[in-house]
């Protein structure tokens, strides 16, 4: 008898979930988004994401090597930046911007902070940001063009965003101009890649709840606080149903106010840093000079994060007082 | 605040393979080895030398204090030696070995207790060697003494059984239900200001509840609880708040809220002490894991060698994984199959190699699993952190302010973690150094006075 027996301490039994499953999940997730974006937007999106993606992973795999650090790019997590990050810009972005963005997001945002878990900006937010304000393109496709696109779809999609139109134009005005509702779910619009199509995100977003990677409450509240804002500013229900779908809103709500390393852990601060940052895109829509703020207002709640994570502290069960 | 209902957060696999096979008495084993500490508390001192014969329940060690239990022997035989034994949890204690002479001749001291009041129960009690026989292993008579000095309104009966594979409480309920009932009406008579009794029973097992239920059904004072299936249902905090909704503060007893808590098969032994008079020499114990061939429940002499009740079920599928003192959430990893079974062994878990192998320990990505999985709240991230901080004195600080006394050590955080993160295994390192702390200042206090 082989009388060699492994002794650790216990829990003897583990939860079969990996940070490279939950990775995966969010690949997967995304995945209706990606096949959306090259639909809508053509096989240049395709290569936008390839690009992203490979330089994300790769400067990840180039950073541990020069560093010393062990591997880390089978956790899925570089990857899940990289295509985030491309579907987050529209398809006025030069190749070489990509990279950049990518390489950015990864190196500085990312493993300069530790690596996975240790970053207290989202990477793939904080380098759309940076790229919006560096590189004209980025802005332009994003946000600029002609406000009074009138006509077909393809011009709306080369045009603007409804948000900038939503500014600018009467109510009346605007519903004439603007794509239908059934369009606007659909992602027949200008914008970021993979911002539009809300039928895919939201189908995503199901997928994740669904395997328990994300917290429902996250999405709901932060866009149920946009429209309910947006509905008690405009006044009219239907133009705050623009208000949601326009932007990046459901792709900000869905995967990156739900991102790990930049969110509060409990389950409280999860939803006060939804309500927040839904609370700050409105401020930043109606009052600030950008017309789209979900990336700030993500960003900023990322900053709060720790300071939330410590008030929402559950008080531990049957815990005294710690005297101060 | 935002709670709702019950404490227990965590689906683990239930594995109740044994549910519905009877308990079966093994062969005597050839020898037993009697450990001095199967309990909380002082350990016991032999009073047996080395060549004494020695009969079933006859009494080897005294309880060497106010917390402590005597020890009998399980078989008859010859002591044949008293050497020293490592507990899987690392402490070093005397034990006392007999050779089996295959008779299992019971002792001629045994009789019946005579019990007429509270004082002569808790005395009997001690007597019998009985400790919390759910796995804590807590001299039940101290805590039936409790009554003496808090008032104590209900007592619950922790037949959760929460761990996965473990059925031997599950057993006791099935097969022993009268002992239970005698139980009942005995803790009734010497205790009158108990006026609940309830059973905490997780709702994976419906018969025991069904059973329970009828038996008590004309029993007003009586109430059985159907808990959630979420583990740790049977955590002493846990299982009182579930059944009472009373929280157990920082550093206080269950007594402290009114409460004792008492195992299901404590309860049925103490019923069939008080008629038989024989001590804890035996116990009901599941063996059962992905590496066993074919799990039973099985009767056995306390001091058993783990090997003689795993060839009692036919066997391992195969050799070197892991071998468990109770189940796989709390239970310590045996060093070698000659190890015994004690008072406190509900079940040997037998792990194959695959499931015995930990994935590598990777970077923590603040998901907030352990968070939610924590049953009294806790942040084990923020222990694991402060074990990283530079200075004793900052460590301890952070540690108790973070409220790492209120760990039960159940595990959840370090299941659920998808980074397979050390994280109860840190909170053992945080309670020891908080430990060796005290003791340090307390040594300098002394220090300072004898000067």
């Amino acid at each position: 008898m082989n009388e060699q027996l492994i002794i650790t301490t216990s829990p003897h039994f583990k939860h079969p979930t990996t940070t490279q499953r939950i990775m995966l999940d969010v690949l997967i997730a995304l995945s209706p988004a990606v096949i959306a974006s090259v639909i809508i937007h053509g096989w240049y999106a395709l290569v936008m994401i390839a690009v992203t993606t490979l330089f994300a992973v790769g400067s990840e795999f180039i950073f541990n090597i020069c560093v010393k650090k062990t591997q880390t790019i089978s956790d899925l997590s570089s990857a899940v930046t990289g295509v985030l990050l491309a579907l987050n810009l529209p398809t006025s972005t030069e190749i070489w911007q990509c990279a950049v963005g990518a390489i950015f997001a990864i190196v500085v945002v990312k493993c300069l902070f530790g690596g996975i878990g240790k970053n207290f900006a989202n990477p793939a937010i904080t380098a759309r940001v940076l790229m919006l304000l560096a590189f004209a393109e980025v802005a332009g496709g994003q946000l600029g063009g002609n406000p009074f696109v009138e006509g077909s779809h393809a011009d709306l999609i080369a045009g603007a965003t409804p948000l900038v139109n939503i500014d600018k134009l009467s109510p009346e005005m605007f519903f004439k101009v603007t794509p239908s509702i059934p369009e606007m779910l659909l992602g027949l619009r200008a914008g970021a890649i993979g911002e539009g199509c809300i039928v895919a995100l939201v189908l995503g977003g199901i997928y994740l709840i669904v395997r328990r990677v994300i917290k429902w409450e996250v999405p709901v509240a932060f866009i149920g606080t946009v429209y309910l804002l947006s509905w008690l500013i405009t006044g009219n229900a239907l133009l705050a149903l623009y208000y949601i779908l326009s932007g990046g809103l459901f792709i900000g709500a869905i995967f990156m106010a739900t991102d790990y390393s930049t969110t509060p852990l409990n389950r409280l601060g999860k939803l006060v840093f939804a309500i927040g940052a839904g609370l700050l895109t409105v401020l930043i829509r109606f009052f600030g000079n950008y017309p789209e703020g979900v990336s700030f207002a993500i960003l900023i709640m990322n900053i709060l994060s720790p300071y939330i994570e410590k008030l929402c502290a559950k008080r531990p069960f049957g815990g005294a007082k710690n005297e101060k | 605040m935002f709670w709702f209902g019950f404490l227990g957060n965590t689906h683990i696999p239930h594995r109740k393979n044994t549910a519905g096979m009877a308990a079966e008495k093994i062969a005597p084993p050839g020898e037993v080895l009697l450990p001095m500490s199967q309990h909380i508390g002082a350990p016991a001192t032999p009073i047996v030398k080395v060549g004494d014969e020695v009969k079933v329940g006859q009494k080897i060690a005294e309880a060497s204090g106010y917390v402590s239990s005597p020890i009998y022997a399980s078989v008859s035989g010859k002591v044949s030696k008293i050497e020293s034994y490592l507990r899987p949890d690392g402490r070093t204690v005397p034990a006392i070995r007999i050779v089996s002479d295959g008779e299992m001749t019971l002792s001629d001291d045994i009789t019946p207790p005579e019990v007429n009041d509270l004082e002569s129960l808790v005395r009997a009690v001690r007597e019998s060697g009985l400790v919390g026989l759910g796995g804590a292993g807590f001299p039940t008579a101290v805590k039936l003494e409790g009554v003496k000095k808090a008032k104590i309104d209900t007592v619950i009966i922790n037949g959760a059984e929460c761990e996965p594979y473990i059925t031997s409480d599950t057993r006791t309920m099935l097969e022993e239900s009268d002992l239970i009932k005698e139980g009942i009406d005995t803790l009734k008579k010497y205790l009158p200001d108990v006026r609940s009794f309830i059973f905490g029973i997780e709702k994976n097992k419906p018969e025991c509840i069904k059973k329970l239920k009828e038996l008590f059904a004309l029993d007003e004072a009586v109430r059985v609880a159907t808990l959630p299936s979420l583990y740790p249902q049977g955590g002493e905090k846990v299982i009182i708040y579930n059944t009472t909704m009373r929280v157990v503060p920082e550093g206080k007893l269950p007594s402290d809220v009114g409460c004792i808590v008492m195992n299901v098969t404590s309860l049925a032994f103490m019923a069939k002490y008080l008629k038989t008079g024989i001590p804890l020499v035996e116990r009901s114990i599941t063996v059962d894991g992905s590496a066993i061939k074919n799990p039973k429940n099985l009767v056995a002499p306390i001091g058993t060698p783990i090997r003689a009740l795993i060839e009692a079920v036919g066997g391992l599928t195969e050799e070197g994984g892991k071998v468990i003192f109770g189940g796989p959430m709390m239970g310590q990893a045996a060093c070698s199959l000659d190890e015994p079974i004690t008072k406190t062994t509900g079940a040997i878990t037998a792990l194959s190699i695959k499931e015995s192998t930990e994935p590598p320990v990777t970077d923590c990505i603040h998901c907030g699993r352990c968070v939610e999985a924590c049953p009294v709240f806790l942040n084990p991230t923020v222990f694991s952190h402060a074990l990283g901080l530079e200075g004793k004195d900052e460590r301890v600080a952070r540690l108790e302010e973070a409220k790492l006394g209120l760990c039960m050590e159940c595990g959840c955080c370090s299941y659920v973690c998808p980074a397979n993160r050390p994280l109860v295994q840190n909170n053992r390192i945080g309670k020891a150094e908080i430990r060796e702390y005290k003791a340090h200042l307390i040594e300098l206090a002394k220090a300072k006075e004898g000067r």
